[in-house]
């Protein structure tokens, strides 16, 4: 951490400055206490939790919530961790994939339809997801889809939000790019592949992150089109975890750990482009 | 929301000049063929149509039918299902209004906090000093954790004898046995505060960005004019925001509207079924009730009870421009 430096300009001048800082520091302490005591309770033992008042420090410092999630068979919590990560992974290049394409060909060609065809696509974002749930939940069990990878995966990347995003990126692209290109004898294809999307890594990065952190965070989808424990992911099997461990919180926090330190990593070294594209969406969404 | 999409659409879609356009065309028309746009399309239009356009018309066609998954008839009913939601003699009626109260409640109470709150943050970030970028990442993180993370930790924070939130209050001389998730109005303080404290770093963030778009020179006029830091923020900021504020309040509301899994890992819909909400009835009724046709009618007078509440924003925000 920075410490205060006083300056002209800026934020006033030194004391201002120090009561500045003194809300900052508050506000750190509200938004990360939660988390370094869900860290700590991980580190305790079963009785040291069950302390009231509960101690500050874990003492002693124990592995026992972490054997408990990671020997054990009726709540495969490393299983649950890797299902995760592939779902999540598989959703990402999937929505990339499919994204970046609708959105080359409706930034950047003309064809009949083409206005039709966003309208269409773009209304959807106005429909809450929530309430295309159950039909949705028909059409995956009709194609014997539930408890499988893919009901975690596929369903998602029909959301219309990664082609708008894409697409107000390709636009702001020049045209002397591809007219430069088609010069050289490139076809669409090999515009896309090798002028456009090379150009575009930053917003495919953000796009790539956020559908990553969507998938892995979902929730209400996989709780009720995944059953087998050995085909959860994460979030469900937290909602089970806690279900058979009830208040053994060492045990709950070791899963609560184990599934934010995936996205907190992420979130440390992609920051930038969180951050980024939560405010463009809000600019331009 | 719609007026900025338009906006990026119109210039986008600006004409190139005539030459520079058939100069392409011509290009195009000679190296690929006409279905190429189309073959770009293909793959998400296969995922769209599958997962986006037909779920829309399957949700319709359900609604007017008794549908369930464990019996092979399902007749047509036709406006049954929602006529049950409405006549307070079906079975249906008091649970599904009890999950329209808890969600109406839920909405009313945490949108203005979280309107407000992230703001504060915003013009807290928006100066120059150092260490700024580490506060608003500070800020942001917990937003990146999913719900259930969030659920599981909240649920343990607020245990009313373990839990963190009792240990503090009762250090600082504060009653330290409130039962946060099992007893009004408790519970409707903890799923408002929890999601304050989730999801304010998200808003703020937009905000700021909005913020960065205001003009200094507005700022520096107004000084100019003797203006004090209140009637700078109210004369220059506020307009300013105007269209992020638009979509903040659309897209909490929305947010909030459709919550779910605070209040199922949380409060675990305590005390009694008071805090189940509308999401959580429909998923209950359609997937473990069996009950799909009636949870489709549902999920469409719930959509469009929320497209009456974003069309209001709207109206209320236009006129208030004029």
């Amino acid at each position: 951490m920075t410490t205060p430096t006083p300056t002209a300009n800026g934020s006033g001048s030194g004391p201002r400055r120090v009561g500045l800082y003194a809300i900052l520091v508050a506000l750190t302490l509200v938004f990360l206490v939660p988390l370094v005591w869900m860290v700590i309770t991980s580190l305790k033992t079963y009785t040291a939790a069950q302390e009231i008042p509960p101690s500050w420090l874990p003492n002693p410092l124990s592995g026992y919530g972490y054997e408990q999630i990671l020997n054990n068979s009726a709540n495969p919590v490393l299983r649950w961790f890797l299902n995760s990560m592939v779902a999540a992974t598989l959703h990402s290049l999937l929505v990339l994939v499919t994204a970046s394409m609708a959105a080359y060909s409706l930034a950047r060609l003309r064809f009949r339809g083409r206005g039709v065809t966003f309208a269409l696509i773009v209304g959807t974002l106005f429909i809450p997801p929530t309430s295309l749930i159950i039909p949705n939940f028909l059409i995956v069990d009709q194609l014997n889809w539930i408890d499988t990878l893919a009901v975690v995966v596929v369903p998602g990347a029909a959301s219309a939000f990664g082609v708008f995003f894409l697409r107000q990126f390709f636009l702001s692209l020049p045209n002397e790019l591809e007219e430069a290109a088609t010069l050289d004898g490139a076809n669409q294809w090999q515009i896309f592949y090798k002028v456009v999307l090379p150009l575009s890594k930053p917003a495919l990065a953000t796009l790539a992150v956020l559908s990553f952190l969507t998938n892995w965070n979902d929730f209400l989808w996989p709780i009720f089109v995944l059953f087998s424990p050995e085909k959860l992911t994460l979030p469900p099997g937290l909602g089970l975890l806690q279900g058979s461990y009830v208040t053994d919180y060492p045990v709950i926090m070791a899963g609560a750990v184990l599934a934010s330190l995936p996205v907190l990593i992420l979130f440390v070294l992609a920051q930038r482009h969180i951050i980024q594209g939560v405010s463009r969406s809000g600019l331009k969404g | 929301m719609a007026d900025v999409i338009e906006v990026g659409a119109a210039r986008g879609d600006a004409p190139p000049p005539a030459a520079n356009a058939a100069r392409r065309r011509g290009a195009s028309a000679r190296r690929t063929g006409r279905a190429t746009p189309y073959l770009f399309l293909a793959p998400y239009l296969v995922l769209f149509g599958v997962f986006g356009l037909l779920p829309i018309i399957l949700g319709l066609w359900l609604s007017v039918h008794q549908w369930d998954f464990q019996l092979p008839n399902r007749p047509f009913v036709g406006l049954d299902n929602y006529k049950q939601l409405f006549s307070s003699d079906s079975a249906v009626y008091g649970d599904w209004w009890q999950s329209v109260r808890a969600t109406a409640i839920f909405t009313a109470l945490s949108v203005p906090l979280l309107v407000v709150v992230p703001l504060g943050l915003a013009l807290l970030l928006n100066r120059s000093f150092p260490g700024r970028t580490f506060f608003r990442a500070i800020y942001f993180a917990p937003y990146v954790l999913g719900v259930a993370v969030i659920g599981l930790l909240w649920r343990f924070l607020l245990d009313a004898n373990l839990g963190l939130v009792n240990r503090l209050l009762g250090v600082v001389g504060l009653p330290s046995d409130t039962p946060w998730v099992t007893n009004m109005p408790w519970a409707w303080i903890s799923l408002v505060g929890v999601t304050v404290w989730w999801t304010s770093g998200f808003n703020a963030v937009i905000y700021l960005a909005g913020l960065q778009d205001i003009s200094p020179e507005l700022y520096e006029a107004a000084r100019m004019d003797g203006a004090s830091a209140w009637q700078r923020f109210r004369n220059v900021t506020l307009p300013g925001l105007r269209p992020v504020l638009l979509f903040v309040i659309t897209t909490t509301v929305l947010a909030s509207a459709n919550m779910f899994g605070q209040s199922f890992l949380i409060t675990q819909g305590t005390p009694g079924t008071e805090t189940r909400t509308v999401v959580w009835f429909i998923v209950e009724e359609g997937l473990r009730n069996n009950n799909a046709g009636r949870a489709a009618a549902m999920s469409i007078v719930f959509a469009l009870l929320l497209a009456v509440v974003s069309i209001a924003n709207f109206r209320l925000f236009r006129y208030k421009e004029d």
